[in-house]
């Protein structure tokens, strides 16, 4: 009787974890698809909420019209989008290399000790919300680009400007771009290294020929996700970029960018349907362009690792 | 200079301490040129940190310091203002496990040529070729030399990076332990490459398998803890240990 309640009760017990096993199971089973599900959900209300300006307009002229008037109904996103482009773009022309070469001295190059403090630091520094940049390039950067470095190219300039916007996406995106590679950099085995040192490669050569090429993976992604925060940073941008929906006609001219547009622009346009239909739209394109960029890294990623068997 | 000289190590009060704990204590040994010399001891002894001393490679790690001389073929290597890349070159490295460069079998190959030689891609494809026959691994991989080199089984791999070692023409070859990551008959070629190749240059081979080293060693160190026990000619370590702890090892007392 007693052996029979024993096994009695281990069997309940083996029951009762079983149970606990697949409600954590189906738990995170249901949460998971929750999440994918607002991945779609956001799309869609986009979709809908922008089929009002693409049933009345079409999206060539959406696209590729200079012809930015709200109040005329004229929704032409082209100088927009150039600009958004062209300061992702400068921000991260500048932002890589320079990452790069300062995530090499910090993994490779700098003494234990220094790295030791660095690495929290740039931590910090990554998490730093953007209006405080924001704010540091407003009243810094601003003066600086408005008194001496566009006097210097002889251009006459406010400060607010698409050269002054592209130089604080830059100092935003450093630390994330550097945090990642260092990481990626340290957890090359060090006989990787030895291997290239002792044929006689000097550091450099080891670092150029041999690690940045074990890591493409990992920069890649890096790579990625600061153009995700260049490219979809909204407040930074617009208190420094100058709001003026033109293509630029020099580095020191006002210009806008989706994300600061669709900002600014909101409170203003959001009682007229179509107007607001309209900067749906813009939000509508944004989301597109991360997506494609992101499966366009994907395809990058898998390529790199698969050309190396990393 | 005479032909024996080339590839001779020697090391004088040769210490070196990971921050305040001392690895290596006072070794004074004279490895000769052009013969397989086995270092052997027990597991956590020092045998790597004193093969890796020989390419000034230690160095890389910023904690680890060095004191006394290391002499190749008559010159102090840790002497400062030396080109470290320059003696590195004199000095293969084939390491425990096999890591090839993230490249293509060639290139691997390649890589240390192009980095000390600007020859034409017909000469350089020529040298390649060589030193992948030269490592008994170019009848498997000649159709495929420009794969991924991590594509290769660990076996090949190890062979592959021998031939990388052997490409920038070095005097010595380090082994740290090259077969311990191997299947036996992939272990039995690298031994046999390193028999073979001990008739061009300088084989230091570190071991932990007793019988390897009696397989292979012309010449044995015997570690203990950081000290040099007993060095002499293979026979004589092997057959007559003077030392009792020599002996204790050999005996499979102490590993």
């Amino acid at each position: 009787m007693l052996i029979k309640n024993g096994s009695f009760d281990k069997k309940w017990l083996m029951d009762k974890r079983k149970i606990r096993d697949l409600i954590c199971t189906k738990l995170m089973l249901i949460i998971t698809i929750i999440v994918s599900i607002l991945f779609f959900l956001i799309f869609l209300i986009l979709l809908s909420k922008s089929s009002l300006i693409l049933g009345s307009e079409s999206i060539t002229d959406l696209l590729f019209s200079s012809n930015w008037n709200p109040s005329n109904g004229n929704f032409g996103y082209f100088p927009v989008i150039v600009g958004t482009i062209i300061v992702t773009g400068l921000s991260l022309i500048i932002a890589i290399p320079i990452s790069l070469l300062s995530a090499i001295f910090i993994a490779e190059y700098a003494p234990r000790k220094i790295r030791k403090i660095l690495r929290p630091f740039l931590d910090v520094l990554a998490g730093v919300p953007s209006v405080v940049f924001g704010l540091c390039a407003f009243l810094f950067l601003v003066p600086l680009v408005r008194d001496f470095i566009a006097p210097f190219f002889g251009i006459e300039s406010t400060g607010l400007c698409l050269f002054t916007a592209s130089i604080t996406l830059a100092v935003m995106v450093f630390p994330i771009i550097i945090s990642l590679c260092v990481e990626a950099f340290s957890s090359i085995p060090l006989e990787l290294k030895e291997a290239s040192l002792s044929v006689g490669a000097t550091k450099w050569e080891t670092v150029k020929k041999v690690i940045f090429r074990a890591t493409a993976p990992s920069i890649i992604s890096a790579i990625l996700l600061g153009f995700g925060r260049a490219f979809g940073e909204t407040i930074a941008v617009n208190m420094v970029v100058g709001g003026i929906p033109k293509v630029p006609s020099s580095l020191f001219a006002p210009t806008e960018t989706l994300p600061s547009l669709i900002a600014s622009k909101y409170g203003e346009l959001m009682s007229i349907p179509k107007s607001e239909s309209a900067l749906m739209f813009g939000a509508l394109v944004l989301f597109i362009v991360v997506l494609i960029f992101n499966l366009l890294g994907l395809i990058l990623l898998r390529n790199a690792k698969k050309r190396w068997k990393l | 200079m005479s032909k024996k000289l080339i590839g001779e190590i020697e090391t004088q009060n040769l210490n070196i301490c990971y921050g305040k704990h001392c690895i290596i204590k006072n070794v004074n040994i004279k490895i000769p040129a052009r013969q397989l010399t086995a270092i052997i001891g027990p597991s956590g002894c020092g045998k790597t940190t004193l093969l890796k001393s020989f390419n000034r490679l230690l160095e890389i790690r910023d904690d680890v310091k060095i004191s006394g001389k290391i002499l190749v073929d008559g010159n102090n290597i840790l002497r400062s203002g030396l080109n470290v890349s320059d003696i590195r070159k004199k000095m293969g490295l084939l390491s425990q496990k096999p890591y090839p460069l993230p490249m293509s079998i060639y290139e691997n190959v390649a890589y240390g040529i192009r980095i000390h030689n600007h020859i034409d891609s017909k000469k350089l494809e020529n040298a390649v070729n060589n030193c992948l026959q030269e490592a008994g691994i170019w009848n498997e991989i000649r159709d495929r030399l420009h794969d991924p080199a991590s594509g290769l089984s660990l076996g090949q791999q190890q062979r592959l990076c021998l031939a990388r070692a052997i490409a920038v023409q070095p005097e010595v070859l380090l082994c740290d332990e090259p077969t311990s990551a191997l299947d036996p008959i992939s272990a039995q070629q690298i031994e046999k490459l390193l028999l073979k190749l001990k008739k061009e240059y300088t084989v230091v081979l570190v071991t932990h398998t007793l019988r390897q080293a009696k397989r292979v060693a012309d010449y044995v160190i015997f570690l203990y803890f950081g000290e040099v026990i007993e060095h002499g000619p293979a026979d004589k370590v092997f057959n007559n240990p003077k030392h009792p702890r020599t002996k204790a090892y050999m005996q499979g007392e102490i590993s």
